[in-house]
């Protein structure tokens, strides 16, 4: 299979290879796909005080093009807000690497492993905000 | 070393130069039909043909008349099974083969399937090889035909075939052998074995490709269908003109396999214990196949939690196949490794290299050092990696199927 330039430059030099403490309240923690389908994402997103996200990392089992889909958008979410990352395309990950339409799969992997990243994120405050709006009452 | 480095004999082999330097007069020199029986350019034609299939004869302990040149093992496969099942189809219409048969058995069988044919396609055990009680179990009274491949081109596991071949001849049922992946590898004596028809081609044994042959039994007596028909070539076999320098070089790649076999694989078999012993010293990897009924040449080994496509991608200075075929949205993991009991995981995870008689020792160290670092550097990278080092099964993990 012919891969771009870009695919080859993420498969070889992957961006923010590693994992982020699961527990910790500042971290979101996505993971999707299946190992039978041949590609597991692990999206963490560190999202900061001012609800941006300050750093992010990734693991992927799966294709060139999985593990560039997942190692660009560690880059790409950096500096944004939740809903900035959330609003990042399918379609423009597959542009950016130029993937061929077999492989789409894993640009919407790769959206999907951040809207579970944002999620997870989201679900550990909403059960956490209530006890702060019941502290200040 | 030349880069990639070759570690895939099974899928082809380089032609010998014995061969080559055999063949080409034949081309240039020596072009006269080998059916022109009225002058001298046929006649030297002929008297190559008749040498060349003496050599093949020979490699298999087998009589030149019995040896029918076709244009390979697909040609073969299916020259032997549509044509024993056409002819004896007032005998029975039921068929027997295996799950893990090359795709030119299996398409074949379907093929006659469709024209009314039944077929049962027996599961292997989980080392590859066919249980013969399981295959005298799937004998009916209509059965007129096995096809049992010797060596399995994935795996390289040898299966018994003579004691297959002692129990079709007792039941009156004519085997079929596809020998492409043991002629000139593993010994073949078909003055003792029964086996009724067989099938090879060249350019798995340093011949060149296009050009393969058929055995066809004489003692008993076994008879088949021609499929290609035209001026009664071959004794009607197999019609078409011969491809004298094509049908040399088989010949010649059998002179030499049957010289120098033994040496050959002793080699062969020493360097791949060389790399298996490397390879197994790996955390969480798998050899598929059994390990002793096994050509020398063969590994077929998958390394759990990477992913099949990377591994082939950060592999690339090695040339081997890939037990995943990833070139379309949907994941086509090995049907032969699925028949073992394989996950489609680690039946996408799983490389197969063929080592050959100009595999050398450099190139095997250097093959076992990049798969160590680059498995390495994926398992790095994987997810599933991570959970297998802290302690998840990932069989109880309920993935999001996509």
């Amino acid at each position: 299979m012919a891969y771009s330039d870009k695919v080859i430059d993420h498969y070889e030099n992957p961006r923010n290879v590693g994992s982020f403490e699961k527990g910790d309240e500042s971290v979101g923690t996505g993971m999707v796909g299946a190992p039978a389908c041949g590609d597991v994402m692990k999206l963490q997103i560190k999202v900061g005080r001012d609800g941006t996200i300050e750093d992010a990392r990734f693991k992927t089992y799966g294709c060139g093009s999985a593990i560039a889909s997942s190692s660009l958008i560690t880059e790409w979410v950096k500096g944004k807000t939740l809903d900035e990352a959330m609003g990042i395309k399918n379609t423009e990950i597959a542009a950016e690497l130029a993937l061929p339409p077999v492989k789409i799969h894993c640009s919407i992997l790769a959206e999907d492993a951040i809207k579970a990243a944002v999620a997870d994120y989201k679900q550990k405050h909403a059960a956490a905000a209530p006890e702060k709006q019941a502290a200040n009452g | 070393m030349n880069y990639p480095i070759y570690l895939d004999y099974s899928a082809t082999t380089p032609v010998d130069p014995r061969v080559a330097a055999k063949m080409i007069p034949y081309l240039t020199e020596h072009f006269g039909n080998p059916a022109s029986r009225s002058h001298a350019y046929g006649w030297k034609t002929e008297e190559a043909v008749e040498e060349a299939r003496g050599h093949v004869a020979a490699l298999l302990g087998a009589d030149p008349r019995e040896i029918v040149w076709t244009s390979g093992a697909t040609e073969g496969n299916n020259l032997a099974i549509k044509g024993a099942a056409q002819f004896y189809k007032t005998k029975g219409r039921h068929l027997i083969t295996q799950k893990t048969e090359h795709k030119a058995t299996l398409d074949t069988m379907r093929e006659l399937e469709r024209q009314g044919f039944e077929c049962t396609y027996l599961d292997v055990e989980e080392n590859g090889l066919v249980d013969l009680e399981k295959f005298k179990a799937a004998i009916r009274p209509d059965t007129i035909l096995a096809s049992i491949m010797m060596v399995n081109n994935e795996i390289g596991v040898i299966q018994p075939i003579a004691e297959i071949g002692e129990i079709c001849r007792a039941k009156g049922i004519i085997l079929h052998c596809d020998a492409v992946q043991a002629v000139g590898k593993v010994g073949i004596d078909l003055s003792t074995l029964k086996v009724d028809l067989m099938t090879m081609t060249a350019h798995k044994m340093y011949g060149p490709k296009g050009i393969g042959a058929l055995y066809v039994r004489r003692k008993p007596r076994v008879r088949i269908e021609a499929q290609i028909h035209g001026g009664g070539h071959e004794r009607g076999f197999r019609s078409g003109t011969l491809a004298t320098h094509q049908i040399v070089g088989m010949g010649e790649a059998a002179r030499i396999a049957k010289a120098e076999m033994a040496a050959d694989n002793e080699r062969i078999r020493m360097l791949r214990d060389r790399l298996w012993r490397e390879l197994s010293g790996m955390e969480a990897v798998v050899l598929n196949g059994d390990l002793e009924q096994r050509i020398a040449g063969n590994l077929n080994v998958s390394f759990n939690y990477v992913e099949g496509e990377s591994l082939i991608m950060a592999i690339k200075d090695i040339a081997v196949s890939s037990g995943s075929a990833c070139t379309s949205a949907s994941l086509e993991p090995s049907y032969v490794l699925r028949a073992l009991g394989r996950s489609d995981e680690l039946a996408h995870s799983s490389i197969r290299m063929t080592l050959g008689k100009f595999t050398t020792v450099e190139e095997v160290d250097f093959a076992a050092n990049l798969l160590r670092t680059k498995v390495a550097k994926l398992r790095e990278l994987s997810p599933l990696w991570d959970m297998y080092k802290d302690g998840v099964d990932l069989s109880t993990v309920q993935w999001a199927a996509h």
